[in-house]
């Protein structure tokens, strides 16, 4: 067995695969004030929060979950999940990484992600949630010099109210769609930038989310602001350990950009799959939205999908500032019996703005993608554009892939142009690469990568080398 | 309405003399109907022009009762001279004439049949509506082997008789082994405010061959629905063109299976809209087998406070490999207060297919306006010229060059 041969070997089974033992505080089972009043409580918030969370609440009592997508699932029995759930060790909050659990950083560890290591080689600064309570964040000093706040929402609530309180709930309201309320009402942590103005961040942001107790929802809530003239890129990674039973995981993600600031946003999902008969997973319901507030502001999205029983997400920009763009570039794999409907909205609201959608999609197995999109012109956004593309390869005859996009276009000086193909890994390329020496899965893996290509060079240097190697284990056992 | 409806049922229960299981049936589809309304925004079909809001803002009071025992006169100044044909004269959704004197008698039959009214299943209550609510039906075999010598033109007239009233129109076309119907349906309108639904039911058997051409131009204020179903066996071909203009609102649904390997389907439309009008085109193309073709091609040009929407779906059965589908729609919008609405959607289960769609709307290129002005046209000759050059690539589509050369004539592309 040659090394490649011993590194698939290796990576077969979910890699991410384990629990830690760790003792959790949770908060008793069931929704209802109660729970949302211990958590708000736990987490020693002011009572403006509190109220944000039940006003969330008393709306979410009277919404529907919804039920237009393609991938079906057994109903969730909201009662019956936990909302909160914390490392008891976090108690007392350790002041420094030396402090920390060491079973919290064997953890890291094992994902990958040696908190000094990494951060001092990479210069990555990383928030990381572990469950639902943020353990540490690193390169705090550098990032304080610049005047960057990169802290867990906790904190950020604690520490920095007025810029909560003025941001919070106003790209994604607590009047929105079902998922993204209850995540109003019980989010638990997150993370919180603050990009002050003119400062360009040094440093690649990053959080690595990871579900670890079982019956646990995860609701994270990210807030990234970034004021005038400013740039910041974010990235962000996840991962849950096995489980027979699926899991909730409702994010909100709200990103705010003012005049002539750029936001990048890159995320690499891992989530745990379910195995090879669909049993378990992660049902990944995400809301995120970016607002371009200003003039000449900029919101990109770049995502790389690969876990997850179900992803249902639609990473969104509002382009409300003149001359604003969004940019939508994503990968979206699905395997054995995963299910995916992702895709973007592009809204354009003011004049002369532009948006870019780049979706690729890949079935392989009994799985099913869709790519859902909307492209909205509104009467008033003068001389906008966009273009949208989306690419779907299928791998086998037991699987699907959709696309359904909604064009509307209400202007008369813009242009919208759309295209999509659908096709398969033809024999030519197969046969000209294998006739090279490479076996059927290389052979595959290259062309698949080339199929990605546009989508994968939109990612950070170190997201890029990981993406590209979690494109090749998905597609794991999908030929021949 | 509901009411009213109900008054309306039986006030044509009486004057027809249904069989009592027709009525039956009847009844249970008009029960459907009254459960589920006019179908609204809320359904993803009509997310982007709501007939339910539609219907109630341009139509009061919409009875649904039409007295038929009256003969309406024709005015044969209305049938089209440059072409032969035979014909089918509505008025006001009465038949007042068939006339098939070009053809062979012997092989094509007329049946009024009522047998194969419920065989169609669907989730569409203007569906639900039309069977309960249709005056007679009629089927149209063709038979083996033969082939119409001219077009049938099906004339869809109304005159200033008719107000408020809602029409529902059934026709079946059976279409034996190797037969083929070139068919028009021309729309021409004195009256206002009314609702049509008209629903064709064809059955192309082995290497049959359908072309429909709808002609919707003359300027009315009419609300308009058609739903076209087609069944295709193996090596059958459909081709169905659509000029949608002249009612306030017209949608057109087209429904196609495609039952049989190497059938295959197109679908070519133009919206040319000014003046408030808000028009769609919905398609299904279910490719069920392996080796079967299906194209579309959709081009709106888009004035005053108008709205065009395209809706075409394309759905490859896991069986269905080897599946060719395409679809474009491409909109240019003239004025600030005209949209255009696209939803091109792809459905695939199997992995051995070529399968594409794009769309494109945006205004007049102002490159082509300067380079034809500069050549001394003005900016209407200019505007005109590029319109016409942008919809005769719909145009040129069409299969039967006969027909070709009338939609030219009566589009004003060609004298």
């Amino acid at each position: 067995m040659d090394t490649r041969e011993k590194e698939i070997e290796n990576l077969k089974d979910y890699k991410y695969g384990f629990t830690t033992d760790i003792e959790n505080i949770k908060a008793p089972k069931g929704l209802n004030e109660n729970v949302i009043k211990f958590i708000s409580n736990i987490k020693k918030e002011p009572k403006w929060m509190l109220d944000f969370r039940l006003k969330a609440f008393e709306r979410f009592k009277l919404l529907k979950e919804p039920d237009w997508q393609k991938p079906k699932y057994p109903k969730i029995d909201y009662q019956d999940l936990y909302y909160y759930s914390a490392p008891k060790s976090m108690k007392d909050k350790p002041k420094s990484l030396d402090e920390l659990d060491p079973k919290l950083l064997e953890t890291y560890n094992k994902l990958g992600i040696p908190l000094q290591e990494q951060a001092r080689l990479n210069g990555i600064a990383v928030d990381a949630v572990f469950d639902s309570v943020s353990v540490a964040t690193t390169f705090k000093g550098e990032l304080t010099k610049h005047g960057i706040i990169f802290c867990s929402m906790s904190e950020a609530i604690q520490k920095h109210p007025d810029l909560v309180k003025k941001y919070l709930g106003t790209v994604i309201p607590t009047t929105d769609h079902f998922f993204a309320t209850l995540n109003s009402a019980v989010f638990t942590d997150g993370s919180f930038v603050y990009i002050p103005e003119g400062v360009k961040c040094p440093m690649e942001l990053s959080t690595y989310f990871r579900i670890n107790a079982s019956e646990t929802g995860q609701f994270e809530r990210t807030l990234i602001i970034a004021d005038k003239g400013s740039y910041v890129s974010y990235l962000e990674g996840c991962t849950a350990p096995m489980r027979d039973e699926n899991q909730l995981h409702a994010a909100n993600v709200e990103l705010i950009a003012l005049d002539d600031a750029e936001i990048k946003y890159s995320t690499v999902q891992n989530w745990y799959p379910g195995d090879e008969n669909g049993k378990g997973g992660i049902y990944n319901f995400v809301t995120k939205r970016g607002l371009c507030k200003g003039k000449n502001s900029k919101i990109s999205w770049t995502q790389v999908e690969t876990g997850s029983a179900i992803t249902w997400k639609y990473p969104s920009c509002i382009l409300k500032g003149d001359n604003s763009i969004g940019e939508f570039y994503s990968i979206a794999i699905t395997n054995n019996h995963q299910k995916a409907d992702t895709g973007t909205k592009m809204i354009h609201l003011g004049k002369n703005t532009k948006s870019k959608i780049i979706s690729k999609g890949i079935s392989a197995g009994f799985s099913d993608m869709t790519y859902r999109g909307l492209v909205d012109i509104n009467s008033k956004a003068k001389n906008s554009s966009n273009y949208t593309q989306c690419d779907s390869l299928l791998m086998g005859n037991k699987c699907g892939a959709h696309t359904v996009p909604y064009i509307k276009n209400k202007n008369f000086d813009s242009n919208v142009a759309h295209e999509a193909t659908t096709s398969k890994i033809s024999e030519e390329q197969l046969h000209y690469c294998q006739q090279r020496g490479l076996n059927p899965e290389e052979a595959v893996g290259l062309i698949v990568n080339g199929f990605c290509k546009e989508v994968l060079q939109q990612l950070p240097m170190e997201f890029a080398v990981e993406a590209q190697k979690l494109v090749g284990i998905s597609l794991e056992g999908s030929v021949g | 309405m509901k009411e009213q409806l109900k008054i309306d049922f039986n006030k044509i229960q009486e004057v027809s003399n249904f069989s009592n299981r027709d009525i039956e049936i009847k009844k249970s589809y008009l029960n459907k109907f009254i459960e589920n309304g006019f179908p609204n925004r809320k359904q993803e079909n009509w997310k982007f022009l709501d007939i339910n809001q539609i219907i109630s803002k341009n139509i009061s009071d919409l009875s649904f009762y039409n007295d038929y025992s009256i003969e309406n006169k024709i005015d044969s100044s209305i049938f089209i001279d440059d072409l032969e044909h035979n014909k089918i004269v509505f008025i006001n959704g009465r038949i007042e004439k068939i006339d098939f004197s070009y053809e062979d008698k012997k092989q094509i039959e007329i049946i009024e049949d009522s047998y194969t009214i419920d065989k169609f299943e669907s989730n569409n209550s203007l569906i639900d509506l039309n069977i309960a609510l249709s005056n007679k039906h009629f089927k149209i075999l063709i038979k083996k082997g033969y082939s119409l010598k001219k077009p049938l033109i099906i004339y869809h007239l109304t005159n200033e008789k008719m107000n408020s009233k809602n029409i529902n129109l059934r026709l079946d076309f059976e279409l034996e082994q190797n037969s083929s119907l070139k068919l028009i349906d021309f729309f021409s309108d004195y009256s206002e405010k009314n609702f049509m639904n008209i629903f064709y039911n064809f059955n192309l058997d082995k290497d049959a061959i359908l072309k429909n051409y709808k002609i919707d131009k003359s300027l009315n204020k009419n609300l308009k629905y058609s739903f076209n179903n087609i069944n295709q066996k193996q090596n059958s071909i459909s081709e169905t063109f659509v000029f949608s203009a002249g009612s306030d609102y017209f949608k057109n649904e087209i429904n196609c299976n495609l039952k049989g390997g190497y059938s295959s389907a197109f679908i070519n439309g133009i919206f040319s809209l000014d003046d408030n009008k808000q028009h769609e085109i919905r398609t299904t193309i279910n490719h069920l087998v392996e080796n079967t073709k299906s194209y579309q091609l959709i081009k709106s040009v888009l004035g005053k406070n108008t709205k065009s929407a395209y809706q075409g779906r394309i759905y490859v059965d896991s069986k269905a490999q080897k599946t060719d589908g395409y679809q474009l729609s491409k909109a240019i919008l003239l004025d600030e207060s005209s949209e255009f609405n696209a939803k091109p959607e792809l459905e695939i289960y199997a992995d051995d297919v070529k399968c594409s769609h794009g769309s494109a709307s945006g205004s007049l290129d102002d490159n082509s306006i300067f380079y034809l002005m500069s050549r001394g046209l003005n900016y209407k000759q200019a505007k005109g010229l590029l319109i016409n050059g942008f919809l005769l690539d719909v145009i040129e589509k069409i299969t039967d060059a006969e027909i070709k050369d009338l939609l030219k004539k009566m589009i004003g592309l060609k004298k």
